[in-house]
């Protein structure tokens, strides 16, 4: 009797014990099962990530300690580019130069982009024409626009200076000028704002208009508003922008190659000009990887510094 | 409906009137001077040598010369660089949508432990590879790379990239898919369909209107593509219209006027498809920035 219930009693609890251990066998299984169907969708990016991303990031620093033509095998060569690199003037002022483009065309960007928004976002019937002129810009290829500015900023039958000429400012040379070459390729980009303002433009429009409502009562003019409300609460897209803006500038190509190939005087020579000339004509493959690497190193330094500094000036209560 | 009706044809007050005015004012300046390149480009095309050289310059073209057009299409082959360029921006249509699409349904519309991980490497790849899949950073391994397995000078390296994702675009395509309610998968599940079941039949409709902004977005980006084809395309026979551009500058320095009647025949596909398609340009880049 005693003996039966125990036996009972044993078998009752192995009977829970193993639905409980079935049960978690099942979810194991069914996680596993999920996880395989999860990683099978996204098993291409997973590729592409690590042969397309992954791969040619550190292959920059492992072909930059080789001396290589680009015919032939890789020769092994330590740090000697690196050395070279420091003592060579023109990857300096290539850094320079992409510096000096990124700090102006950046925060201008930003600005060019929330005047342009503001502009889209008026009360005016005909206001999706305009937001069209303004857009058209950004879509059309970046070569093409650049070969236009070569035009359009000649020094002598340009556009542009006959436009400056009614203001009484001197014909100037701008892609000829080493103070005002670089300025050229910044007004490049901000053509292309358009696309982010676009960005700007729905960031505006899901600000809540009751905010506006309880500035005027409280007697806010127009600026005011715009200070304390709508600046702060474009804050998140603003970072986007110079993310982006960074990523865009570090690595500003097209229209330094078409407008001035670097020039004059390498006022122009960017850091991804430089690492194409380095690559593509002098055959320096190895030196060329060596520049890309370091490239990469800085292009991830300062988006990871933008990002922490986020915390302090960006404002996501709206979320 | 008819309370709205009214309020716009009711008198609209003295204010509302300046400050309408003023936001055109404003509009019409900024309109112009963005619109300007592409306003020059069509006058300069159409202008004469002599006509090129005048300073100050006309505002449009005294007796148009439609011939430029003519004349810079033998400056260089172009309907053969025509139709590569249509050729890639096909492909890499078709390689963007259909790797995008999957990718991005794995990242939405399928739960598993760790995706939400995973989707880490996405946001950050597209920060920095903002260009993709040529850009500055990653060409002279991936150049080196296609060397060594002989596909320079072809468009694989430039086509086969694009079958692989995009971060961009995964990121666009799940911000849409993750809108669509989780039931109507559920409800289908409990039917018995799987997975890819699914996915082609009742996700694939869905997501139509976002697959054609990756469509759209992808075609466009191949056809302003130049570093792409400056670093793999070495045979004329194989150049896109953006190497074609180039011809026009030579050592006797550029011909503009026939620069700009080729820039025309570049630029203008660009604008008709924007036009066309206005919406879902609009709509993609607005769901591409969301947070």
């Amino acid at each position: 009797m005693g003996q039966g219930n125990c036996v009972l009693r044993w078998s009752f609890v192995s009977a829970i014990l193993m639905t409980m251990k079935l049960r978690r066998h099942r979810r194991v299984a069914k996680d596993v099962r999920s996880l395989l169907l999860g990683l099978l969708f996204i098993s291409p990016w997973i590729f592409g990530f690590f042969l397309f991303l992954a791969y040619p990031v550190f292959s920059n620093f492992h072909l930059g300690m080789t001396e290589y033509s680009g015919f032939g095998e890789p020769e092994w060569i330590g740090l000697k580019n690196y050395q070279e690199l420091f003592h060579d003037s023109l990857f300096w002022t290539s850094l320079y130069n992409t510096f000096y483009y990124v700090i102006l065309a950046v925060p201008l960007g930003v600005v060019v982009a929330i005047v342009l928004a503001l502009a889209m976002n008026q009360r005016v019937r005909e206001v999706s024409t305009y937001r069209a002129l303004l857009y058209i810009p950004s879509i059309a290829p970046t070569f093409a626009l650049s070969m236009m500015l070569i035009w359009i900023l000649n020094p002598r039958y340009g556009l542009f200076n006959y436009i400056l000429g009614f203001l009484h400012i001197p014909a100037i040379n701008w892609l000829g000028d080493t103070r005002f070459s670089k300025l050229a390729i910044v007004l490049v980009a901000q053509f292309g704002a358009g696309q982010i303002a676009l960005i700007f433009l729905a960031a505006l429009r899901a600000i809540p208009s009751h905010l506006y409502d309880a500035a005027s009562l409280d007697g806010a003019g127009a600026w005011r508003k715009f200070w304390y409300i709508t600046l702060p609460l474009l804050t998140p897209t603003i970072l986007y922008d110079i993310i982006i803006g960074v990523g865009l500038g570090l690595q500003v190509f097209v229209p330094a190659y078409i407008m001035t190939d670097g020039g004059p005087l390498n006022s122009t020579m960017f850091t991804a000009l430089y690492i194409y000339k380095n690559a593509f004509e002098y055959g320096r493959v190895g030196f060329a990887a060596a520049v890309s690497g370091l490239l990469f190193l800085i292009n991830a330094t300062v988006a990871v510094i933008t990002f922490w500094s986020s915390r302090y000036w960006v404002n996501y209560n709206l979320e | 409906m008819k309370g709205s009706n009214q309020a716009t044809h009711s008198p609209v007050g003295r204010r509302e009137i300046s400050r309408q005015l003023v936001s055109r004012v404003f509009l019409v300046a900024m309109s112009l001077f963005y619109i300007s390149p592409i306003y020059w480009m069509l006058v300069t095309a159409l202008k004469s040598d002599h006509e090129l050289s005048q300073f100050p310059p006309t505002l449009w073209s005294h007796g148009p010369v439609w011939s430029n057009f003519d004349q810079a299409t033998k400056t260089f082959p172009f309907l053969t660089f025509l139709g590569n360029t249509i050729l890639y921006a096909a492909l890499v249509m078709a390689g963007s949508v259909l790797s995008n699409f999957v990718i991005a349904y794995g990242f939405s519309r399928i739960k598993w432990p760790g995706r939400d991980i995973l989707f880490y490497p996405v946001v950050a790849s597209i920060f920095i590879f903002i260009q993709f899949p040529v850009n500055p950073i990653t060409m002279v391994p991936m150049f080196a790379l296609f060397a060594k397995v002989g596909m320079v000078n072809s468009y694989l390296p430039l086509v086969v990239p694009t079958f692989f994702g995009n971060p961009f675009f995964v990121f666009l395509l799940r911000q849409f898919m993750l809108q669509i309610p989780a039931d109507i998968s559920e409800a289908a599940r409990i039917d018995g369909a799987n997975e890819f079941q699914i996915m082609y039949r009742i996700i694939l409709p869905l997501a139509r209107p976002a697959l054609v902004v990756v469509a759209l977005f992808a075609g466009v980006g191949a056809w302003n593509d130049f570093l792409g084809p400056l670093i793999y395309l070495h045979n004329d026979k194989l150049y896109t219209l953006s190497l074609g551009l180039t011809y026009f500058k030579t050592m006797h320095g550029i011909q503009f006027n026939l620069l700009m009647a080729a820039s025309c025949l570049v630029v203008l596909p660009v604008v008709v498809v924007f036009l066309f398609f206005q919406r879902f340009f609009i709509e993609g880049i607005t769901l591409g920035g969301g947070k």
